[in-house]
């Protein structure tokens, strides 16, 4: 009976939350399995042709090193190489040592579409950790749906997009957004809001799931403002901040743009600390902290699954681990920490699936749960994108968050969220 | 009176370095390298339209445009927005909340296909407005900049500043044109799969014909009384100008054929890489371009096309090899040409090259004569 219906379901490939609790119980009996492998023989690992030797296995590292998006996404390098470094001192996946082949995107989309191509194609890697922006992923989207290979995409992104050859590490729109703003209307009692955003896909679908969801709850939207990527002059709008007098500033400022930003606000003497306007982010992590200054941003909040003062075992060791590899200065933000989880989750779905081959991984990754990440637990869900919690972190001077409030359940992946649209 | 027989239009040696880059792109490259590479060097050869173009408006007419981009742009976006449109039907697109229209503009809440979309269901309207709206567009730059005497840095400028505003335009209009992301996911033409390896080869080779064909326009060009008087405008305007000549008509005529090489080669794009996005529109890339045509050499156009595939896979081989170092080993490159060949690879030829094989040749020739039994020319150096 119970099997007839997973069948069903899954044929379906029904987007309900039901499957996991299924998937769940084949998936941590097929984990425990799994620790008996003793290197199985390639030919049966591999059916494919991938790059994948007795000893070895090759995989693709693909984020900017160069141009404007390589501050931002260094760090998923830098944590990717550490989760690949800690998975080969374990011993590898399936008895083999993982080798990664690093390519640059150079903050153009035509440059990551040839490279995941060179990836995929000559180096023949078993799975791909990259991208950050939704440009980028949309210029390889087709590449990897084409050659068949794995994509593990950290960044929280607009959603919308679901394929079977992507797992979304980072949360989709409404997992950020819903929770961020129930919180400030219940503990901030924000009645009217104020948008705006960079103008590209992100921020406006995810201004467009915020408008609605206010909506819903009978309050009001005051203004909704776009500004070109690189912008910098922020005057008008922060003018038309104090004339509308919002009671949430709902800022989802990206890249360089958010130092003007900020720097600009606080010119203008709106006071951050002070109980209104909150200013409430969903696009500032630590990372862009550092080119802000703490000091031009304290007081904001952040609705995101991670900040790097979560206070539990896992991100203990993770930021200790992190800051011995790449030096005491550095600080870990959202995409980081999920950028990490990307080749976590490969090797358990590679040994779930006791097979490096791209379809097996494919089916056997929805139920994967991780209890070791930083962020704490997670799963795959059947839409593959992580079921996670939302935490609100209050920004500090030193350019820290102070985690204020954590959702008390797993929030669900929904990238196609209806109502919403 | 054959004034315009191919002889004239291409001598002895214009029509060996033809040859000599055919056997290379049309021969050597498709059997040497996998189809991986191959498609990189379609791409690349791409850029060698804008480059060619380049040589003429620059090299030439002494115009020099720093937006070559919008026409390459203009030209892969109407190609992409066919293809688009082709890869939209109801079937495929049936999980949005408007099936039947490019999936972006379902992202940005547009119910319905924009008008000027419409006419891109059909594939020969497409081709037109490949060629049509950048010529247009270029014609109309033109006519507004040469009629009123604007030229030299001033114009350079201009392109840069219209360069800019159509990314800003094709940016902020996301709804219509995709936005960051470009028009992405591209998959069909009539029907063929574009995505297939067959399909890359066929595409190849019919780049490869196009850039040919360009390659004689140019050729035609140069060696015609326009090219001449081109170069007499470059050196000295007013002269020409006081023998009676129009001189803005003429830089309307070339800038034109530029913008015509570069939409070519954007349509050509699109079909080869798949997706088309304002990166290629804006100044960053059309400044590139014209670093293709410098490294080739401005006056050469063989040597454009050279010096585009030489620099595009300088950058790949750099850039796969030092992924965090490589833009400065390309920098380094562009101040070495321009330090040490400030005509292009093509001057290093005429200088360093072309002297040696010409005494090689002498010498060959020597000892051919000497033997009494003479040997069958089996086609000497590359």
């Amino acid at each position: 009976m119970q099997t007839s219906t997973h069948s069903h379901r899954t044929e379906r490939r029904s987007r309900g939350g039901l499957l996991h609790k299924l998937s769940l119980a084949s998936a941590s009996a097929l984990l425990f399995s799994s620790v008996s492998f003793a290197a199985p023989a390639t030919e049966e690992v591999n059916t494919t042709g991938l790059a994948v030797t007795d000893d070895t296995v090759k995989v693709g590292i693909l984020h900017s090193t160069t141009g404007t998006m390589a501050i931002s996404e260094t760090g998923s390098v830098q944590a990717e190489k550490l989760a690949i470094a800690q998975i080969n001192a374990m011993g590898g996946v399936l008895g083999r040592k993982i080798e990664y082949i690093q390519e640059d995107g150079a903050s153009d989309w035509p440059t990551f579409a040839e490279k995941s191509r060179k990836l995929l194609v000559n180096d023949k890697v078993a799975a791909v950790f990259g991208c950050w922006t939704s440009a980028s992923r949309k210029a390889v989207l087709p590449v990897f749906e084409q050659y068949n290979g794995m994509l593990y995409y950290p960044t929280f992104y607009e959603g919308l997009e679901q394929s079977p050859n992507v797992i979304y590490t980072g949360q989709e729109a409404t997992q950020q957004i819903l929770s961020g703003i129930d919180w400030v209307v219940k503990e901030k009692g924000a009645k009217s809001f104020f948008l705006l955003g960079s103008d590209y896909i992100w921020p406006r679908t995810s201004n467009k799931i915020a408008r609605k969801h206010i909506e819903k709850l009978g309050l009001k939207v005051v203004g909704e403002e776009y500004y070109p990527l690189g912008h910098t002059q922020f005057n008008s709008v922060i003018n038309k901040i104090k004339l509308k007098k919002p009671d949430v500033i709902y800022a989802i400022v990206v890249g360089g743009s958010n130092v003007a930003f900020y720097k600009q606000l606080k010119a203008a003497g709106i006071d951050m600390t002070k109980e209104k306007p909150v200013l409430l982010t969903i696009s500032v992590t630590e990372d862009e902290i550092l080119g802000i200054g703490g000091d031009n941003i304290d007081g904001a909040y952040a609705a995101m699954k991670y900040f790097q003062s979560l206070d539990n075992p896992n991100n203990k060791e993770f930021v200790a681990a992190f800051k011995e590899m790449w030096g005491d200065d550095i600080v870990i933000g959202d995409v980081t920490q999920a950028a990490y989880l990307g080749p976590w989750l490969w090797k358990a779905a590679v040994e779930k699936a006791g097979s490096f081959d791209i379809d097996k991984i494919k089916a056997a990754s929805p139920g994967i749960e991780l209890t070791t990440a930083p962020e704490g637990y997670v799963r795959i869900h059947e839409n593959h994108h992580l079921w996670s919690k939302t935490r609100i972190g209050h920004a500090q001077k030193d350019g820290q968050y102070e985690v204020v409030y954590e959702t008390e359940e797993l929030m669900e992946p929904d990238p196609f969220p209806e109502g919403y649209q | 009176m054959n004034k315009f027989s191919l002889g004239n239009i291409l001598p002895r040696q214009d029509a060996m370095y033809f040859a000599v880059l055919a056997v290379l792109i049309v021969i050597v490259l498709p059997l040497s390298l996998d189809i991986f590479r191959l498609n990189l060097v379609g791409k690349y050869l791409t850029y060698a339209f804008v480059a060619v173009g380049l040589v003429l408006c620059w090299g030439y007419g002494g115009i020099l445009s720093l937006g070559q981009g919008i026409f390459f742009g203009l030209g892969g976006y109407c190609m992409a927005m066919f293809l688009k449109l082709e890869a939209s039907d109801p079937e495929s697109t049936k999980i949005q909340s408007t099936p039947g229209i490019p999936d972006f503009m379902d992202w940005n809440q547009l119910t319905s296909l924009p008008w000027f979309w419409e006419p891109f269901n059909s594939f020969p309207f497409a081709i037109l407005a490949v060629l049509v709206v950048p010529t247009i567009f270029a014609y109309i730059i033109g006519v507004a900049m040469f009629k009123r005497r604007v030229g030299g840095v001033y114009f350079a400028i201009i392109t840069q500043a219209i360069a800019s505003i159509l990314t800003i335009l094709i940016i902020g209009q996301q709804g219509y044109t995709g936005g960051v992301n470009g028009i992405t996911d591209l998959r069909t033409l009539l029907g063929w799969d574009i995505r297939t390896d067959s399909a890359k080869y066929i595409l190849y080779f019919v780049n490869a014909a196009l850039l040919f064909a360009c390659l004689f326009v140019a050729q035609y060009v140069r060696k015609s009384k326009l090219g001449r008087i081109l170069l007499a405008m470059r050196e000295r305007e007013d002269r020409v100008r006081f023998s009676g000549y129009d001189v803005s008509n003429f830089k309307i005529f070339v800038f034109c054929i530029g913008a015509t090489f570069s939409a070519i080669g954007g349509a050509m794009f699109t079909l080869q890489v798949g997706f088309m996005s304002p990166s290629f529109v804006g100044i960053v890339p059309s400044i590139e371009m014209v670093i293709f045509c410098a490294v080739g050499g401005r006056m050469s156009i063989i040597g454009a096309v050279y010096g585009t595939l030489i620099v595009n896979w300088a950058r790949t081989t750099f850039s796969e090899s030092f992924p965090e170092l490589w833009l400065f080993a390309m920098g380094a490159l562009f101040i070495a040409v321009v330090m040490v060949l400030p005509n292009g690879l093509a001057g290093l030829y005429k200088n360093y090259v072309e002297p040696r094989l010409v005494l090689l040749g002498g010498k060959l020739k020597q000892q051919w004569a000497s033997r009494t039994t003479p040997v069958s020319v089996s086609g000497g150096q590359e």
